[in-house]
Formats: C-alpha cells, sequence, structure tokens
C-alpha cells in the first residue's frame, strides 16, 4: 500500500473500528483509540514533506489501479505542489479536533470521533484523486459524515442547518458530475484528469465546462453570492464541525479550481475571469462590511471567512506566481487560522453556552492564558506580519497590485476590514472590565485545551516567520499550472 | 564590506531585547505561571536592551570612524515568481543614527519604569511589551527592504496597540488603542499598495536593487492612468507614513494613545514608533527625489499638522495632551522638511526630538507621580519648590522645544524653517508660513504648560475632582498624603541623562550630519533640482554662529514673544485666558472639538461602515439571498410540487380521464406523424 493510501484508510480504518466497537461506557478508550487513530494518521503523512522532490510539478507517490473496468475508472491517487501541503493539513487538524472534542462531546462519543475520522480520510482522498470519478467520490462522500456531525451534535436549529449545507453542496455538485460525463464522453472514454488538462476543446464547449465546475466549487468556496449557507451551518454545528469545515471542507472548492476549471477549461478561465475577480473582491469588502456587524461570534468568523477566502479565488484569477502561490498560501494559513478562532469560540462556549459577543466582557481578566492565544489567532486574522494570516494576503495583494492597480487597491481594503471586524470583536468579548458574574467564574484553559491552542499557535507562527517551505513545494507546480493555463486550447 | 560590522553582532541587537521580552513575557506573567517575579523581569528585559544599546553604540562608532557599511541578507523568507523576499539587514549613517536613538530612550524608559509602574499588577507585562517593542523597532530601521520594513512597521504598531490598552479595563483605552490600530491600518493600506508598485515594477523589494532601478520607474506611468508611476509609489507610500507619524488627517489616534502609561508615551508616542514614518520617507529619498507632486504632497500634509496641531497644544489642561499635541506639530516639521527635500535636517529633527521630547514626556510622568495621579495642570503650579530635578530637566526640555539658540531642538528647528524658505516648490509659501506662525505657538503652549506647572500659585490642594486624571491607576494610593514630593532616582536618573543630549547634542552633530557625508549613501538628494540643502550648506558657518546670528532672526524673536506672551497671561494677569475664551467662544469651541475630525470618524465613517454592514446584511444577504433566490427555488420547488400533487386526486375515474386522454393524445401524434 502507499503512502497516500494509507493516509486515506488509516483514518477511516480507525474511524470504523469506532463505530462498530465503541460504546459509551468505555468513552474515555473511545477518545484515546480516536486519537491514536488520528496521530498515527498524521504521522503517516509526514513522509509526503520530507520525500517529496522539488522542481518538479510531476505528480509523486503515484498509485493507479483498475477500479471499474467496464468505464475505465481508475483507483488514481497522487499529488503535487499544489495538494500535498493540504493532505498533511488535513491530518494535523484532525488531531486538534479530536483534542478539542474530548471534553466537550458525553454523547455518542464513538460515532463522533469516527465521524470526524472518516471525514479526515474522504477529504484526503479528494485532495489525491486523480480520477475524475474518484475525485467525484470522495467529493461527495464527505458531506455524509459532515451531515450527521452537525445534524447529531448541532446546536438547536441543527436540522435546518444541516439540510441548507446538503442541498447546497449536493446540488452545485450535480452539474459537475454532468461535466465530468461530458468530459469522459469527449476524451474518448477516460476519467483521467491529467489526459483532460491536454484535451483540446472549443470555446462554448469550455465555457459550460466552466460554469458547471463553477456551481460546484464556488458553493463550497463559498464565493459571494452563494456563501449564505455558511454562516447558517457554523452557527448550529459542533465547534469540532466548524473547525474542519473552516479549515479543510472550504478549501475543496478552492482546489477543485485549480485541478479541474483553469487546467480543463483554460480559455474559459481567462475569458471569464474578470467576473471571477469582480466575485472576489465583492467576498473581500461586502463579506467584510457585512462581518462587522455581526452579534454572534461564530457567525463573524464564518464571514471572516469567506472574505479570506474571496483572497483565494481572486489570487487564482490573476494568473501570475504570486497571485496563485499567494491563493495556496492563504488556503493553507487560513486553515491554521480559522481552526483557532473557531476552537477559541469553542472554548468559551463549553464555559458560557453563548456565542453572543454582548454575552462577555473582560473575559482577561478571568482567563488571561487563554486571551493571550485569543489574541494571536485575532492578530493572525487580520494579517498581520510574522503569523500565517500575513503571507497569503500579502502575496496576493502584491500579486494583485501587480495585475491592475485597482484590483490591488480593492482587496488592500482587507487590512482596514479584517481589522475591525477582529479587533472589535477582541476588544468586546475579551477586554475592558468583567461584563458579568457569568465571565467573573470562568476558568482559564486546562492543559489539554493549552496544549491544543499551543500546537495552532506555533503553526501560526511557524508559517508567518518562514514560510519558504510551503512556497517551495509549491513552487514548480504553480509555474507549470500558470504555462498551462497561458497556452490557449481553442483547436 | 568592513570587518568590523558582523551578522552576528548585528543580529544580537534586535534579538537581545526580544529575549528579554520573551523572558519576560511567558516566565513572568500568568501565561507562563508567574514563575519570575519583579526583580528578574526588569532585570533581564534592561540587560537586554542594555546589551543592544552597547552594540548599537559601538555599530555607530564603526560607521563613523571607519566608514563601515553593511548590506546582507540572512535568509530568505520566501521566494515566488522571481520575486525574492528575504530578512537582511541594511546598516548606514541613517539606521546606525535610529538604533543608538530607539535603544538609548528605551533604555531609559525601562529604568524609568521601574519607578512609573512600582504598583501596578501588571509590572512584568509591561517590560515584556517595551522591549518587545524595541526589538520591533530596531527591525525596522535595521531592515534592507521593504518587507522586513513591513513586518516591522505591523509589529510596532501591535506593541503600540498593546500598551495603549494596557489598562484594559478602562473604556476609554480599549477605545484609544482600537482606534490607534485602525487609523494605521488605513495608512497601511495605503503603504501596502506602494510597496506592491515597487515590487510589480522595479521586480524588487530590496532597497539597493530598488533604488537602482529609479530611472527606470521614473519613465513609467501608471497603466490606464495619465499619473506618473512614482508620484503614486510615493504618495501611497506616504500614506504610510501619515498613519504611523499620525499626519493629518490620520492624526486622530494620537491625542487619544495617551490613555497608555506615561512611560510608552515617551518611547512609542514622542520619540520612536511615530517617527517611523519620517524615516521610512527618508530611507525612500531616491524615489521620492523622482516626484515633486509627491513632495509638494508631502510638505503641505506637514505644514497643516505643524501649524493647526499646535493650535490645539494650546487649549489642552490635561499635562500629557499638550505633549501629545506638541509632538503632533514637531512631527509636522520633520513631514515638512522632507517635501522640501531636507531629509537629513528632517533626520536630525528626528533625533533630537526623541531626546528632549522623551524628556518632557518623562518629566510630565514624573509630575503626574509628584501630584498623586493628577493629570490636569489647572490644578498644580509651584512645584519647582517640591520637584526641583523634574523642574529644572523640563525647563531644559521645553527650551530646547521652542528652539532656544544653542539648545539642540534650535539646530534642527531653525535647518527645517530655512531649508522651506529655500525650497521651490509650490507648497513652500505656506508651509513657510506655518513653520514659522508654528515658532509662536510652541513657544507659548510650551512656556503655558510650564508656567502652570512649574510656577505661580499652589493649586494641587484645590482639585476638587481628585479622580479627574487619567493615570489614576492606582486608586488607594496617596490621597491622604497632601504635598507633592519629587520621584525616586530611577525616575530622575532618565530625566537628566536625557537633559544632556536635549541641550548639547544638536551643537556637536549638526556639521556632520546636515553639511558632513554622515547620511552620505543613505540620503539622496538631487542637488540640480532641489537646492535648499546646498544653499543652506553655503550659509552655514559653523554651530556656533548659526546660534549668534539666530538672535536676531525672527525664528528667535517669535519663540521670545511666544513665551513672553505665555508669562504675561498665566503669571502676570491670569484672568486673560478666560476673557479671551469668552471672546472668540467659536474659535475655542473648534478647537475643543479638535476641528470635529474625530466627530466626523465616529459618525460618518465609523457608524456608516456599520450602517452599509448591516444594510448588506440584511437586504443583500437576509433578503435578496436568502429570502429571493434560495428560498425562492425553494417555493418554485413546493409550487411545481402542490401543482402536481393536484393532480394526484386518488379517484379511478380521474386517472382514466387522464389515461384516455392521453392514449387519444398519443395516437393523434403518431397518425399525424406517419402521414
Amino acid at each position: 500500500m502507499g503512502l497516500l493510501s494509507l493516509a486515506i484508510w488509516i483514518p477511516i480504518f480507525f474511524g470504523v473500528v469506532l463505530l462498530a466497537l465503541g460504546r459509551d461506557e468505555q468513552a474515555g478508550a473511545v477518545r484515546w483509540v480516536a486519537l491514536v487513530g488520528s496521530v498515527v494518521s498524521f504521522l503517516v503523512t509526514l513522509p509526503l514533506y520530507s520525500g517529496f522532490k522539488l522542481g518538479t510539478s510531476a505528480m509523486q507517490f503515484v498509485e493507479n489501479t483498475s477500479w471499474i473496468e467496464r468505464f475505465n475508472v481508475n483507483y488514481h491517487l497522487g499529488v503535487d505542489g499544489i495538494s500535498v501541503w493540504f493532505v498533511i493539513l488535513t491530518a494535523f487538524i484532525n488531531v486538534i479536533v479530536v483534542i478539542a472534542g474530548w471534553e466537550a462531546i458525553t454523547r455518542k462519543v464513538n460515532q463522533y470521533m469516527g465521524a470526524f475520522l472518516i471525514l479526515s480520510g474522504l477529504m484526503i482522498g479528494v485532495f489525491c484523486a486523480l480520477d475524475g470519478i474518484l475525485f467525484y467520490v470522495f467529493f461527495e462522500a464527505t458531506l455524509i459524515p459532515m451531515y450527521l456531525i452537525i445534524g447529531i451534535w448541532g446546536g438547536p436549529n441543527k436540522i435546518y442547518a444541516a439540510f441548507k449545507f446538503f442541498l447546497y453542496t449536493l446540488l452545485g455538485s450535480l452539474l459537475m458530475l454532468v461535466a465530468l460525463i461530458f468530459l469522459y464522453v469527449k476524451s474518448g472514454g477516460s476519467f483521467d484528469i491529467a489526459t483532460w488538462h491536454q484535451l483540446p476543446l472549443d470555446g462554448p464547449t469550455q465555457t459550460l465546462l466552466f460554469f458547471a465546475f463553477l456551481s460546484a466549487f464556488a458553493v463550497k468556496v463559498p464565493m459571494w453570492p452563494v456563501h449564505t449557507w455558511l454562516p447558517d451551518v457554523h452557527v448550529e454545528a459542533p465547534t469540532g464541525g466548524s473547525a474542519v469545515l473552516a479549515a479543510i471542507m472550504l478549501k475543496l472548492g478552492a482546489y477543485g479550481f485549480l485541478r479541474f476549471s483553469l487546467p480543463i477549461a483554460p480559455d474559459a478561465a481567462h475569458e471569464w475571469s474578470g467576473l471571477m475577480i469582480g466575485l472576489s473582491l465583492t467576498a473581500v469588502v461586502y463579506v467584510g462590511l457585512v462581518a462587522m456587524v455581526q452579534e454572534d461570534m461564530k457567525k463573524l468568523v464564518a464571514y471572516s471567512s469567506v472574505a479570506h477566502m474571496g483572497f483565494v479565488t481572486l489570487g487564482f484569477f490573476i494568473f501570475n506566481p504570486l497571485g496563485i502561490a499567494g491563493g495556496i498560501v492563504q488556503m493553507i494559513a487560513h486553515g491554521f487560522v480559522s481552526a483557532a478562532m473557531f476552537l477559541s469560540i469553542g472554548v468559551l462556549y463549553d464555559r458560557m453556552h453563548s456565542r453572543e459577543i454582548a454575552s462577555y466582557g473582560g473575559v482577561v481578566n478571568t482567563m488571561p492564558k487563554f486571551a493571550a492565544f485569543a489574541l494571536l489567532f485575532a492578530m493572525a486574522n487580520c494579517g498581520l506580519p510574522g503569523t500565517a494570516g500575513f503571507v497569503g494576503e500579502w502575496m496576493v495583494i502584491l500579486g494583485a497590485v501587480k495585475f491592475n492597480f485597482w484590483v490591488g487597491f480593492a482587496a488592500a481594503t482587507a487590512l482596514i476590514f479584517g481589522a475591525a471586524y477582529t479587533l472589535w470583536m477582541f476588544k468586546r468579548v475579551y477586554l475592558g472590565p468583567i461584563a458579568n458574574d457569568h465571565v467573573k467564574e470562568l476558568k482559564d484553559i486546562n492543559g489539554r485545551e493549552f496544549f491544543m491552542l499551543l500546537l495552532l499557535a506555533i503553526a501560526v507562527l511557524a508559517m508567518g516567520l518562514y514560510p519558504k517551505p510551503f512556497t517551495d513545494v509549491m513552487d514548480a507546480s504553480v509555474a507549470d499550472l500558470i504555462k498551462h493555463v497561458a497556452a490557449s486550447k481553442l483547436n | 564590506m568592513s570587518q568590523t560590522l558582523a551578522a552576528s553582532n548585528l543580529l544580537a541587537v534586535p534579538l537581545a531585547p526580544l529575549a528579554g521580552a520573551l523572558l519576560a513575557g511567558v516566565l513572568g506573567t500568568a501565561f507562563g505561571g508567574n514563575v519570575i517575579g519583579r526583580r528578574a523581569s526588569h532585570t533581564i528585559t534592561i540587560l537586554g536592551v542594555f546589551i543592544a544599546f552597547v552594540l548599537s553604540a559601538m555599530t555607530l562608532n564603526s560607521v563613523v570612524g571607519d566608514g563601515a557599511r553593511f548590506n546582507e541578507t540572512l535568509y530568505t523568507w520566501m521566494d515566488v515568481g522571481g520575486l525574492r523576499m528575504e530578512i537582511g539587514f541594511m546598516v548606514d549613517g541613517l539606521t546606525a543614527m535610529m538604533m543608538c536613538v530607539v535603544t538609548f530612550v528605551s533604555l531609559m524608559v525601562h529604568i524609568y519604569t521601574i519607578g512609573y509602574m512600582e504598583e501596578d499588577a501588571g509590572y512584568n507585562r509591561f517590560f515584556a511589551y517595551i522591549s518587545l517593542f524595541t526589538f520591533s523597532m530596531l527591525m525596522l530601521v535595521m531592515s534592507n527592504n521593504m518587507l522586513q520594513l513591513f513586518f516591522g512597521w505591523e509589529a510596532v504598531g501591535l506593541v503600540s496597540y498593546l500598551l495603549i490598552g494596557f489598562w484594559f479595563n478602562r473604556p476609554t483605552a480599549i477605545f484609544a488603542n482600537m482606534k490607534a490600530f485602525l487609523v494605521n491600518r488605513v495608512g497601511d493600506f495605503g503603504f501596502i499598495l506602494g510597496i506592491g508598485l515597487i515590487a510589480a515594477y522595479a521586480g524588487t523589494l530590496n532597497y539597493t536593487e530598488a533604488f537602482a532601478k529609479k530611472e527606470e520607474l521614473a519613465q513609467l506611468l501608471l497603466p490606464g492612468t495619465h499619473w506618473m508611476l512614482v508620484t503614486v509609489i510615493c504618495i501611497c507610500l506616504f500614506i504610510g507614513a501619515m498613519g504611523k507619524s499620525a499626519q493629518f488627517p490620520l492624526h486622530v489616534w494620537l491625542p487619544d494613545s495617551m490613555e497608555g502609561p506615561t512611560p510608552i508615551s515617551a518611547l512609542i508616542h514622542a520619540a520612536t514608533m511615530v517617527t517611523a514614518g519620517i524615516f521610512m520617507v527618508a530611507r525612500m529619498s531616491p524615489l521620492f527625489e523622482l516626484s515633486e507632486t509627491a513632495l509638494n504632497f508631502v510638505m503641505v500634509i506637514g505644514a497643516i499638522t505643524a501649524l493647526f496641531m499646535g493650535f490645539l497644544g494650546i487649549i489642552q489642561n490635561d499635562i500629557k495632551r499638550v505633549v501629545a499635541y506638541s509632538t503632533l506639530s514637531q512631527l509636522g516639521y520633520m513631514t515638512v522638511a522632507l517635501g522640501a527635500s531636507a531629509y537629513s535636517v528632517a533626520v536630525f529633527h528626528l533625533m533630537t526630538h526623541a531626546f528632549f521630547k522623551a524628556l518632557l514626556f518623562l518629566a510630565a510622568g514624573s509630575v503626574i507621580m509628584g501630584v498623586h495621579h493628577n493629570q490636569d495642570i489647572r490644578w498644580m503650579g509651584g512645584l519647582r519648590k517640591y520637584m526641583p530635578i523634574t523642574w529644572i530637566t523640563s525647563l531644559l526640555g521645553s527650551l530646547a522645544l521652542i528652539g532656544t539658540p544653542l539648545f539642540s531642538g534650535f539646530y534642527s528647528k531653525d535647518s527645517i524653517i530655512e531649508a522651506v524658505q529655500l525650497s521651490h516648490l509650490p507648497g513652500a509659501g505656506f508651509a513657510s508660513f506655518a513653520v514659522l506662525a508654528g515658532v509662536f505657538v510652541t513657544a507659548f503652549y510650551s512656556f503655558r504648560m510650564y508656567f502652570l506647572v512649574f510656577h505661580g500659585k499652589e493649586r494641587f490642594d484645590q482639585n476638587p475632582d481628585v479622580h479627574h486624571g487619567h493615570d489614576d491607576h492606582h486608586g488607594e494610593h496617596g490621597h491622604g498624603e497632601s504635598k507633592p514630593h519629587e520621584s525616586p532616582w530611577v525616575v530622575t536618573l532618565p530625566l537628566v541623562l536625557l537633559a544632556i543630549p536635549s541641550v548639547v547634542l544638536g551643537y556637536f552633530t549638526i556639521d556632520p550630519m546636515l553639511y558632513g557625508d554622515f547620511f552620505k549613501g543613505a540620503i539622496f538628494t538631487d542637488l540640480e533640482k532641489h537646492v535648499a540643502m546646498e544653499e543652506l550648506a553655503h550659509e552655514f558657518h559653523g554651530a556656533w554662529s548659526m546660534a549668534v546670528h539666530a538672535l536676531t532672526s525672527l525664528p528667535f524673536i517669535l519663540a521670545a514673544a511666544g513665551v513672553a506672551t505665555s508669562y504675561y497671561m498665566y503669571m502676570v494677569n491670569p484672568a486673560l485666558p478666560a476673557a479671551i475664551k469668552r471672546v472668540c467662544q467659536p474659535i475655542y469651541t473648534l478647537l475643543e472639538n479638535k476641528y470635529y475630525l474625530d466627530w466626523f470618524n465616529e459618525n460618518v465613517l465609523a457608524r456608516g461602515a456599520r450602517g452599509l454592514g448591516t444594510g448588506l446584511w440584511q437586504v443583500g444577504d437576509r433578503t435578496i439571498i436568502d429570502g429571493g433566490v434560495v428560498n425562492g427555488s425553494w417555493k418554485i420547488v413546493g409550487w411545481i410540487s402542490g401543482m402536481v400533487r393536484w393532480v394526484q386526486t386518488g379517484f379511478i375515474y380521474d386517472y382514466a380521464f387522464a389515461m384516455i386522454v392521453g392514449v387519444f393524445a398519443l395516437m393523434t401524434y403518431f397518425v399525424w406523424l406517419n402521414q
């Protein structure tokens, strides 16, 4: 079994074992098994970085066996510089999420942990799949555990949220399935994504394909105006669900643009780049303003995620190395930072059972350790240099200014909006005198929470201070992608 | 590259304070479980800054003595699409001077803090913050590229945010720090665009490499416009400087930043951080020299700040706010000098100002301690008897500030005034009026404060509201004793050590800094276009004769008149200010409301943004997207299914009827088809 198969199936194996054997009476053992499973899953992804060959855009760690011969569907896995970090990131976030749910989840612990482990394996599958159908299966399969996580461990309005999440994203991806089948026919019976990259297509076909993929990926990212499911879902999802949703699931959509839309329909991507840039900037400015007035912490961070993901799509569609690499870096950075933001909210929610900003005030007085972490993550969220949040924004803004000064101008407003909504929330929740008796009785974070936040803090700082390992890995693949997208596919 | 400057030594300069900050910040606070105590915290951080200061002084020595220069990359931060982004140091006269100013003032402030923050529960945290600030500021000034410059730029902003909000239980403090951060972010917005344009069109972020391409940049227009690219670059960069160096209209955060403890007002909001913008423009002088439009913009903004912020200083009653508005006004002077292409003069004033303004702030803090945390100068008076060291050092600082001949401030300020008068830019007329009028205003408000605090009747026991002051963080402290007292030696020692350079530094350094080659290679002036510096050099015949000449010049007369007026109004005829206030009520109201800029920002910009956000959320997201499109499609689905449900009645005869109609229709179709 190859490394990628291990990365996909180890967490799924542990998840299935937990589902089958776990009981709430042995919740303690269940948690430890889940932790061991997630740590082992994470460890097997590390050789992907250490063994990764720089300077080539070719797929690495490739596995290819036939799966459904009748339709030439293959179990074809591989990673390149664009996808390899997401495999590692997914496994890392999975460890964090298992730790985060340690005490908060007391009901159906085995199912909760199992769902997250399975989800982690499926998401890694999405990033590794090089076969269209395999990709689609993983892509859609991730909906099931997430649907259950929201629907079972969610808040009071969880059923509505779970449905909204499921329908919104499922409807989006149906058109993608049509596009995949069309490409299968057009390419003479191949589901191989690399083959599709080389397939000559005329203009109108490219446009249709582009929009078919867009409908799936834009919902997932989510791009404005199909973003309204995200705040509703975050509000109802349990803490771990929110963290995984923001950190990894949104990236599946953005990743799709790089793997499908841009290389398969490069001419359409160029033709419609104005639209995409416009939507991305709308996400940055409009959603930035909307985030500012949210009263619910999770909604605020959800809207801020939409704004940050706007930077990702903006970077992709300005077609220069800084923009595309910046978009990918922003995806990774947002994975760390948004997970940290949601887990911080979870720390407060576990104690106060409220996400309303107005319920808090002066938390720093009773939880100084926690407030120090929260400050770091808040600063990362508004893109302070030295934190992960800065790197992607900086690259995309620089790339955008190079592309067109006014696009850069609009993108750079994120510096102001990002700081405004983040710091205003920070001020109202953490600073000031103790607001009420509940805040007065808060206990500071325990060792488990400290450790969990420390891991994320290290990741946020390391990426901010030395992002070179991240960009070096993606360099060759990004350069190749840009070269590929620049060449027309029109006959 | 000289042997006397080594990367490891230079690296130790910022890292020593960083190590101190981390140790005190992690081990000395609740975060790491309060492992080390107060004495250990302040010893570690002071040691770190002391090491940095000694190494900086050695650096300055080799830069001046051996002509040593340094420009090396330490590590590559990232390398994408041919754009290398690095962390590295560049040491020349400008850097070495800034390093010494930063570390010296920081060292003084560290020592002073031992006394000033003695009773504060956040003692260790405070030391960690100011050491972290020292690290950030050193990274900023020592950088050899714009990435690290931006890092330092934002990092000092972060520490400023933390320190303004140091007393986080005060609503005013946590409002002020957010305001400071956001206003600075408006500046950074411009700054990052300027850097982005340089990266895009010069293809590098390294200073030396970018300046090497300035001739190419000068030929370009911003695509899609008729604007010279360098003009856009320079104005964008200067918007960054306007935020950090508190230039009109982005100055609004600085007066409010006085909510922070006094030591940081001296360190950050007077001596070092707020001068980062001035430093940056001087560093970018090769680019600014290419655009007269940008220089003119710089000069006019500086002139507005210099004069109009001085006016506001006149009516303040809070001792720290008087000094804060004075700082704004002096930053305006520096900016005017930048606009006149007299970069070295601006940086020279930056240096002298750092010493005397840090002195004035620390002295103000000493006064605040002496009168038991009252900050209102109306309830002071006659303090010279009780606080002799604070009194003398304040007097020296004030004399330096108003430009008394032979004092440091005189040399820098007079040089600015002369440079502006020699400038040929369109804005120079207004600017030279502003800086001259500013001399009178500066002298007036400085000595108004001086007289009210140290001379006249003792009024400290008449304060109707002892809690009025802003710095009254020790509620339990000292209201029993009524007499003011001199501060302990840890407070007065820094005052004395800062007073010395405030008096003598200008005399000794004007020649090498303005007319020698101290800034050679660091600051570039296009002498053909901008003649001010050359003519200044022509007129300069030594520091002594400059002072003698000045005794008969207009600036000196204006300064003397300012002092005399304030003496008359506050010592001889104290009823007069109230009478003037009654007569000039509208002007007074305008000043009282700070030209209504805060009102505008809060009610128009902040409220507007929140209103727009609410509107977009409620109308855009909730009503149109969710209500119209998303729920609309559910409604359409519901409507269609409703129609279909209506057909399924459950009655056999309905279905039979439908079948017959269907069969009939099909038959008709096939018959028609076969014809």
